[in-house]
């Protein structure tokens, strides 16, 4: 590959998985908040 | 379920992927790869992501805020949204613009993911393991020119398919088919995408005539020049639009099933992202790198003039993965699986702001709405199934134009009518628990942090405010001369039969929302 290709395509892909990730994984980690919220998978029987 | 509404969503990372899933679309593999090779190789994904960040994050904040906000009122689709939102009448018919672009959108996206499904078992099948290549564009050419019946087994299956899930509701269906399809369709794509790049040469045995990289590196390789022409701009803010689903109602259904304090930005955030990971990693990764391997690049760049990959990925890639042998079969599955499941994730968010809207104003059974919506999709899907024409005038008018239209009108509507606070303290003041009528007046910014799991920096404040408007004026000027071009040109029978259903298709949600409108006025809604 082209060295200003191959530069571009690491620094992009690279960039674009970690945000991705990172904000994802935000979102599996964040505590859910008090009740009553939004969804059903986290209600009291 | 803990709040109000009959139906919601089960879980938060059910709700991400579902959105993810509704912007993730058979463009993110198709359309990307091929609008960058237009627009200048790996330069262009300067302009897309300057637009992604100044038009499509903004964008993403508003609509998911303003689905929030409307969900309070017990509103799931845009008309009432908007409603809510505008202190005058005429809101509510600017909002018949998310009704209409889900249907009129679903009505030819179902025939297109239905290829997917055809393709899908055709490819199990076996069916292009002993043709040439040019038997396989001849089979795809007779597919889509209706030369046999099957086009109509696969769209009408496709059709029940999505109705059937929408009929189950949020959570038990659109959202089970995100949980089980976006994973498998990061696996594929995954799969897919290594096997592509790290392809290697072997021409004397009948193989690929270049590596993998040949077309990753043909891809990727930056004209730098092009960054300064006004069409690559619009090239890329038009994908951005595609690709993340703005403009069309869906992401407002979808949100307005969320609490009042349940986090927007965040949960905005990931979806984006993660449609930006599938389209700019995975859709790069696939139909260029393989295609070049096996064809060369004049013979690709051919194919992908215009600025759409659906030939490649329909009419070569069989061909290339019956070259593979065993793993041939797996790969076919796989490249037609996600592709399908990137266009039912899509195809069902379409559905719910119609069913959402049904039931809101007219008191109908989800389930009841689900299968009207199927059956006005199978309707007007009659004509764009039967000609191009028809197809394209879809296409163009609800699909591409329409979306502009709706993302100004909406930008305006949250940042200038409904109102961004001018300043910090202003918007701080507002902080108390309002009555219902002050509810309304609520500061826009304010829509967008409340319950904010990330710090949302301000400057999108000033973005939201200025620049996106502006961005989106500039876009919808520049495709003037091209409404106009095409609102003069001849065309078929068929393309007027399109242009007159979508006219009265239009006209008819206006009616109903009229209608709706004075039956909430009746039962004392606002």
């Amino acid at each position: 590959m082209e060295t200003k290709a191959l530069v571009l395509v690491t620094v992009v892909w690279v960039s674009v998985t970690l945000i991705t990730g990172y904000f994802f994984y935000k979102v599996l980690t964040i505590p859910s908040k008090s009740e009553p919220d939004s969804f059903s998978d986290n209600d009291e029987e | 379920m803990s709040n109000s509404q009959s139906s919601g969503w089960g879980s938060r990372v059910g709700l991400v992927l579902a959105m993810a899933g509704n912007a993730v679309g058979l463009g993110n593999f198709l359309r990307f790869p091929a609008q960058a090779i237009e627009n200048g190789g790996g330069a262009f994904i300067i302009p897309y992501l300057v637009c992604f960040l100044l038009m499509g994050l903004p964008l993403l904040f508003v609509e998911w805020s303003m689905g929030r906000y409307g969900g309070k009122f017990k509103q799931h689709s845009t008309p009432f949204i908007f409603d809510s939102m505008g202190q005058a009448p005429y809101w509510k018919y600017f909002g018949v613009f998310g009704l209409f672009t889900n249907i009129a959108v679903a009505a030819f996206y179902c025939y297109l993911e239905s290829w997917a499904l055809s393709w899908a078992y055709y490819s199990v099948a076996g069916t292009f393991t002993d043709m040439s290549m040019a038997e396989v564009q001849l089979f795809f050419e007779n597919y889509i020119g209706l030369g046999t019946s099957q086009p109509v087994i696969f769209w009408i299956i496709c059709l029940f398919l999505n109705t059937w899930i929408l009929s189950r509701g949020l959570s038990g269906g659109v959202e089970k088919v995100a949980k089980v399809g976006m994973p498998l369709l990061l696996l594929f794509g995954l799969i897919l995408g290594i096997t592509g790049i790290t392809m290697q040469a072997s021409p004397e045995a009948g193989g690929p005539i270049h590596d993998g990289v040949v077309g990753l590196n043909y891809l990727w390789n930056p004209d730098f020049s092009s960054i300064w022409s006004f069409d690559v701009w619009v090239a890329a803010a038009g994908q951005i639009f595609f690709t993340l689903s703005l403009g069309m109602g869906s992401i407002h259904c979808y949100a307005s099933y969320l609490n009042a304090k349940d986090d927007v930005a965040l949960n905005a955030m990931s979806a984006g992202w993660m449609n930006e990971f599938v389209e700019v990693v995975l859709g790069s990764m696939i139909i260029i790198p393989i295609s070049i391997g096996y064809l060369g690049i004049d013979a690709v760049s051919d194919m992908v003039s215009g600025g759409s990959g659906l030939g490649i990925g329909f009419a070569v890639l069989p061909k290339l993965f019956a070259d593979w042998g065993g793993f041939g079969v797996m790969a076919g599955l796989m490249w037609f699986g996600l592709l399908f499941f990137a266009g039912i994730t899509s195809s069902l968010a379409m559905g719910t702001p119609v069913m959402a809207f049904l039931k809101d104003n007219f008191g109908w059974k989800e389930s009841t709405g689900a299968w009207f919506f199927g059956l006005i999709i199978l309707l007007l899907g009659i004509p764009c199934v039967l000609s191009q024409d028809a197809f394209n005038e879809f296409d163009y008018w609800a699909g591409t134009i329409s979306l502009v239209v709706f993302a100004l009108i909406e930008i305006i509507l949250f940042a200038w009518v409904f109102g961004l606070a001018d300043n910090y303290s202003e918007w701080r003041k507002s902080d108390d628990v309002l009555p219902f009528k002050a509810m309304k007046r609520l500061p826009a910014w304010k829509e967008i942090t409340r319950g904010a799991d990330i710090n949302v920096p301000i400057i999108f404040k000033f973005i939201i405010k200025y620049v996106s408007p502006i961005f989106l004026l500039i876009v919808f000027i520049g495709a003037i001369p091209g409404i106009i071009d095409n609102a003069t040109k001849e065309t078929s029978f068929y393309g007027w039969l399109a242009r007159f259903l979508l006219l009265t298709l239009f006209i008819l949600i206006s009616f109903l929302v009229y209608i709706a409108a004075k039956r909430n006025k009746n039962s004392k809604l606002y």
